[in-house]
């Protein structure tokens, strides 16, 4: 019953089997094994899976996107949708969500268009969405700098006596950067109300756990910093879910951080440029192929009776216009103006910043005005856009 | 931002350092904006190792003024967060050398979360720096890292020389809503000022003349004003006239000041300790040249610290910019 940890990269003597509730093969684990944590009830968990099934939709659509070349580039978390989901399922809408550059499900998840997620990825902006509606940060592509973020915010938080929560994802890279343990540190000293979640995919790039660390698990770091850690099945959206929102109910309650390890895995490369036949073997990945976290859930539901044949193709319809939705707009393209540049730099303008954006713009009313002395018709669009150039100018 | 509080009107004349005078102004911010929040490496009970922060801890609660772990890149890193959520966090760097392990935090997200996020979150944070040498420091106590700052687009830049500048400009970086590196010159903590407080001086953005001259300008910031007025003073008795521009804020660079200074004395040397290849001098000396080619009768001089790491003790007098040092370089240029 326990996980073939033979084919992961984990210290097999040493580590434990991980906290799941959910087995491989879709059956309930005995109570007597699960460390005091229960199932979620029916109703949640159908939830759960509905949001497993919409995000992996979104995720290869995705990456089917960046094949196509219509995309520069997106990490994908196929595989990792259980660690996902549970994160953005344990916050309350009050809570705050701190993302990397792989969690884009997890945005789609908590409400993010699909057009604002990928508005980074188009190379529209660095950064595309409501961050105050949505209660998520900007996605961190400089490793582990995000958690000093969340725990920053989860310290104002407490400051100010409200009840927000936030909630930082992290790779098992990431927890070897310096600043994955200043945040641990100061989330257990300042007894922040912080939950870091790893995700475990056991790869950093091309390099595996075991070159990644000495240690047995993720969560075994937290005792050096005096919090709790939970070496969960990050497969088990079930057990993730019950463990991230017990961490959250936690830090809710006055009770400071909790690290949690999600051991999962990541199926697809690092990012479309990246090549993985460098660095693993087919069968590794097929053998985690085969613990997929949505058909484990879906197994179990099915065999629950929970999940009608009805129910099940209304949620692949959702997901199939969740799909549609993010070709569609692709096919909108981003008005990018290249004036705006300047912008976004300081909150008090600088001269010297006006003088720079004086100078494109008169750049660009060249090229506009040698653009259109070479057509011979008026295109009415480029003269208005022109206007506007010359009267920001 | 307006800086009158309730009481401060009934204050005396007091004789106040530059580190009180900061002190003084955290205390205000801290009483007028109840978000205003104080954190570092000793900044609580013992009040900083300089005494920036002295009687603040007493004075607010440990829930306004905390003393942090260890860790620059931690205590940059969650003042954002903090910042995210309405705060307005003013950090320590205990010594310039130790802000490097923050590099990371302050370039890729203080200075740039406003750009990425088009506008929607701003980061009201003051990062101070104690900086630069003459105090007899031991290695890592001495560095001069305004380059690297001033090179990084979406931070201000700024150092006061004096007492008075000192409270008013930090007053005004704690208000402003762009993240502000305020360097503080460690050998001028102990300079005196007879001050009434609350003391609003020039704008943080301008740079101020202090002392009006003819025949050069000497171009100065945090630690070198001091020798270049004590140079100035020198000069005339050579009988030259040197006016002398206290910077104060190396980004934005007040142009305007400078190169009208420029056009009317023609000659300028910018002086400071930080190396000088790649340093700031030569982004003024560049700028000004472009601005001002044909009003300049010799090129820009940089009177500044040698190409090496900060030395020991017993040789910084060989390498810091003094008067002798500055009066000899402008000598050099061809008279006329
Ligand atoms: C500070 C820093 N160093 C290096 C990189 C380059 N880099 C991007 S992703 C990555 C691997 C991260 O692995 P992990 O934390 O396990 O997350 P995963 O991508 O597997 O989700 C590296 C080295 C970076 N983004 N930030």
């Amino acid at each position: 019953m326990s996980l073939n940890v033979e084919s992961t990269r984990i210290p097999t003597v040493l580590a434990p089997p991980p906290l799941r509730l959910i087995d491989d093969a879709g059956h309930p684990v005995d109570e007597s094994q699960t460390g005091g944590f229960t199932l979620p009830d029916t109703a949640t968990l159908l939830s759960l899976y509905r949001r497993m099934v919409i995000a992996r939709r979104f995720d290869v659509q995705v990456t089917a996107l960046t094949r196509q070349g219509r995309l520069a580039t997106y990490p994908s978390a196929l595989g990792q949708e259980a660690c996902e989901i549970a994160a953005v399922s344990a916050l309350d809408s009050g809570d705050w969500l701190f993302p990397t550059y792989r969690d884009s499900i997890a945005l789609l998840t908590r409400g993010v268009k699909p057009a604002d997620i990928l508005a980074s990825f188009r190379g529209d902006w660095h950064s595309g969405y409501d961050y105050y509606e949505h209660r998520i940060a900007p996605q961190a592509t400089p490793l582990a700098t995000q958690a000093l973020h969340a725990v920053g915010l989860a310290t104002a938080a407490k400051l100010k006596r409200d009840s927000t929560v936030a909630l930082t994802l992290l790779g098992d890279g990431a927890t070897s950067e310096g600043d994955a343990h200043e945040a641990f540190n100061f989330a257990a000293v300042w007894q922040a109300p912080v939950v870091f979640l790893v995700q475990n995919n056991q790869f950093a790039i091309s390099v595996p756990l075991d070159k990644q660390m000495a240690c047995r698990t993720i969560a075994d770091k937290a005792i050096g910093y005096g919090m709790p850690g939970y070496f969960v099945d990050g497969n088990d959206v079930a057990a993730m879910f019950a463990v991230t929102s017990a961490a959250v109910d936690a830090a809710r309650a006055g009770k400071g951080p909790t690290l949690i390890e999600g051991l999962t895995y990541r199926i697809e490369a690092h990012t479309n440029s990246d090549d993985p036949s460098r660095y693993r073997n087919a069968a590794d990945v097929d053998v985690w192929r085969g613990r997929d976290p949505i058909e484990r859930l879906e197994k179990f539901l099915l065999s629950e009776g929970a999940l009608s044949e009805a129910e099940r193709a209304s949620i692949a319809q959702e997901a199939e216009d969740t799909a549609a939705a993010t070709r569609e707009c692709m096919t909108v393209q981003a008005v990018v103006d290249p004036l705006e540049l300047f912008e976004h730099v300081y909150a008090n303008p600088r001269p010297a910043l006006a003088e720079q954006r004086a100078a494109l713009a008169a750049e660009l009313a060249e090229d506009s005005a040698t653009t259109a002395a070479s057509t011979v018709t008026t295109d009415s669009t480029a003269t208005t856009a022109n206007t506007e150039t010359d009267a920001r100018a | 931002m307006s800086h009158t509080i309730a009481g401060v009107a009934t204050r005396s004349p007091e004789t106040l350092t530059m580190a009180s005078a900061l002190n003084a102004a955290i205390r205000d911010a801290m009483t007028d904006d109840p978000t205003v929040v104080l954190f570092g490496e000793d900044v609580g009970p013992l009040g900083g190792v300089f005494r920036v922060t002295d009687g603040l801890y007493a004075e607010f609660g440990e829930t306004r003024v905390s003393d942090s772990p260890l860790a620059e890149s931690g205590i940059v890193g969650t003042a954002i967060g903090m910042a995210m959520y309405g705060m307005r966090p003013v950090v320590e760097m205990q010594f310039d050398a130790f802000s490097y392990p923050a590099f990371q935090q302050i370039v890729s997200h203080v200075a740039k979360m406003r750009n990425r996020t088009r506008g929607k979150i701003a980061l009201p944070i003051v990062i101070r720096i104690p900086y630069a040498g003459d105090i007899g420091g031991v290695e890592h106590h001495s560095d001069s890292s305004e380059a690297y700052w001033t090179s990084t687009p979406g931070l201000t830049v700024v150092s006061p020389s004096n007492p008075a500048d000192a409270y008013s400009m930090l007053r005004e970086a704690i208000a402003s809503d762009d993240p502000v590196i305020f360097m503080e010159p460690k050998s001028r903590y102990w300079t005196k000022a007879e001050l009434t407080l609350p003391v609003t001086t020039a704008p943080m953005a301008s740079a101020v003349i202090l002392r009006e001259g003819t025949d050069v300008t000497l171009l100065a910031y945090g630690p070198t004003v001091k020798t270049a007025l004590a140079t100035a003073e020198l000069a005339t008795a050579e009988g030259l006239s040197i006016e002398v521009i206290d910077l104060r804020s190396l980004s934005p660079f007040d142009d305007a000041t400078v190169s009208a200074s420029l056009r009317k004395t023609s000659r300028v040397a910018v002086i400071h300790e930080a190396a000088q290849f790649g340093g700031y001098g030569a982004e003024v000396a560049a700028r000004l040249t472009e601005r001002n080619f044909f009003y300049l009768a010799a090129p820009i001089l940089r009177i500044t610290g040698f190409d090496i790491p900060y030395p020991s003790p017993k040789l910084e007098e060989y390498f810091l910019p003094t008067p002798d040092r500055i009066l000899a370089a402008i000598s050099r240029w061809e008279w006329s």
